[in-house]
């Protein structure tokens, strides 16, 4: 179930201090339990961290009042009822740790606390529960917008024919950022709302061209993604120096990658062939010494690519 | 099984989107070549590999691999790691050489792709 593996990531995504209450009611180790008595009532609430100079000292419960209450000790100050030393929480410790704490201490709250140490709110259940259904809320929605969007552009635009054309600059010899096209191409293909298998061999042979660009041109060149009603064309332009032998490139295996390169495990020699795979047409055009201009073609639909 | 338990069953060192082990791995793949991979991974595989360079995250995501369990000892470097928690791509990383690996997924109950 999506929802649930979501919230389980969500659950280490979220940082402790993104869900936590930041507006603590907190007390002086001086303030009488009489004092604190009706802090807890006005407030509504059943506990306060206890701080002294801007420092955390302790904790105090509504149970350590009750204590209080049965043994007369209402006038004695907190500092000495309270619980010394608590265990804290950090804001920059995700969530889950919090879930974790929650389940083996059995307390109904966590003072939260910064990288100095100094109070940063207070982290009760509810607080880690909503925080999460908020999260939720908002992902779903900036989600459903996006695909809403995406997805209904051709339906928006009135045309003979319409089609979005993504341009992607690829850089030469820059593997740092190798993919990164494909990456994209891949993601806007999914809001467009493509199938899956769709989307993975555009994006299988989008990857592979970007590669061959990567690897093999003088000065780069550019990777486009045309989306059509009924078809998804890939293309791939350089300024060379092109391909000698095409055939033979074509071929499983060959490979004109240098050593360093292949040692990174590329330049396998599979590239055009996964193209070719994924590929409902292709056209490889290269004069030698010149450019390489490669298309490909991914019907969204076999039998409507084809008309 | 989750990606979480093999971690765990393999003592694997989690390197990268730790937040991400639910994924239900739907089988395995080992191989070293990119392009090999990019034709035979299927979604939701693992991959095992000896490689840790930043491309391999770009592999990984565009494939949507549960994740990658890097051999030998290697150890993935910054950029790798950036791009990776970037991408929620899980690396995990093993003293364990491929084949061991691979084997012990098998053992386990991973399937091939084949």
């Amino acid at each position: 179930m999506p929802e649930i593996t979501r919230l389980q990531e969500l659950v280490y995504e979220l940082k402790i201090g993104e869900v936590m209450t930041r507006k603590v009611v907190t007390v002086a180790p001086q303030t009488s339990m009489a004092e604190l008595r009706k802090i807890l009532r006005e407030h509504r609430i059943s506990g306060a961290p206890v701080v002294e100079n801007g420092e955390l000292v302790g904790i105090i419960s509504i149970e350590d009042l009750i204590k209080a209450l049965a043994e007369g000790e209402m006038g004695v100050p907190v500092g000495e009822k309270m619980t010394r030393d608590p265990v804290t929480l950090r804001t920059d410790e995700p969530v889950v740790l919090a879930v974790n704490r929650f389940a083996r201490y059995g307390f109904g709250r966590f003072p939260v606390v910064d990288e100095k140490g100094r109070l940063a709110g207070i982290l009760t259940r509810g607080d880690i529960i909503q925080g999460l259904l908020r999260k939720l809320e908002v992902e779903y929605h900036e989600e459903e917008i996006h695909r809403y969007r995406a997805s209904h552009i051709f339906e928006d635009i009135v045309s003979d024919r319409t089609s979005i054309v993504l341009h992607y600059d690829v850089v030469a010899r820059d593997l740092d950022h190798a993919g990164e096209a494909a990456s994209k191409i891949k993601r806007t293909l999914s809001r467009l709302g493509a199938s899956p298998q769709i989307v993975r061999r555009a994006a299988i042979a989008a990857y592979e061209a970007e590669m061959n660009i990567i690897l093999h041109t003088d000065e780069g060149g550019e990777i486009s993604a045309e989306v059509r009603p009924e078809q998804i064309i890939i293309r791939a332009v350089d300024t060379g120096p092109g391909i000698p032998d095409v055939e033979q490139a074509m071929r499983p295996g060959f490979s004109t990658a240098p050593e360093w390169i292949r040692e990174l495990g590329f330049g396998a020699g599979m590239g055009l062939n996964n193209i070719q795979r994924c590929a409902d047409e292709m056209r490889l055009e290269s004069p030698q010494g010149k450019w390489t201009s490669l298309e490909v073609v991914v019907y969204l639909d076999r039998k409507k690519g084809e008309k | 099984m989750r990606l979480e338990e093999l971690s765990r069953k393999l003592s694997l060192e989690v390197r990268t989107a730790a937040g991400k082990l639910g994924t239900e791995v739907t089988g395995g793949y080992a191989a070293d070549l990119l392009s090999c991979v990019m034709a035979k991974a299927q979604a939701g595989n693992v991959w095992v590999t000896l490689q840790s360079h930043p491309n391999v995250v770009a592999v990984a995501s565009l494939l949507n691999l549960a994740g990658v369990i890097v051999t030998e000892g290697m150890i993935p470097d910054a950029t790798t790691v950036d791009k990776a928690e970037e991408e929620g791509i899980p690396i995990l990383t093993t003293e364990l050489t491929t084949f061991t690996v691979v084997g012990r997924l098998f053992e386990l109950g991973v399937p091939g792709v084949d």
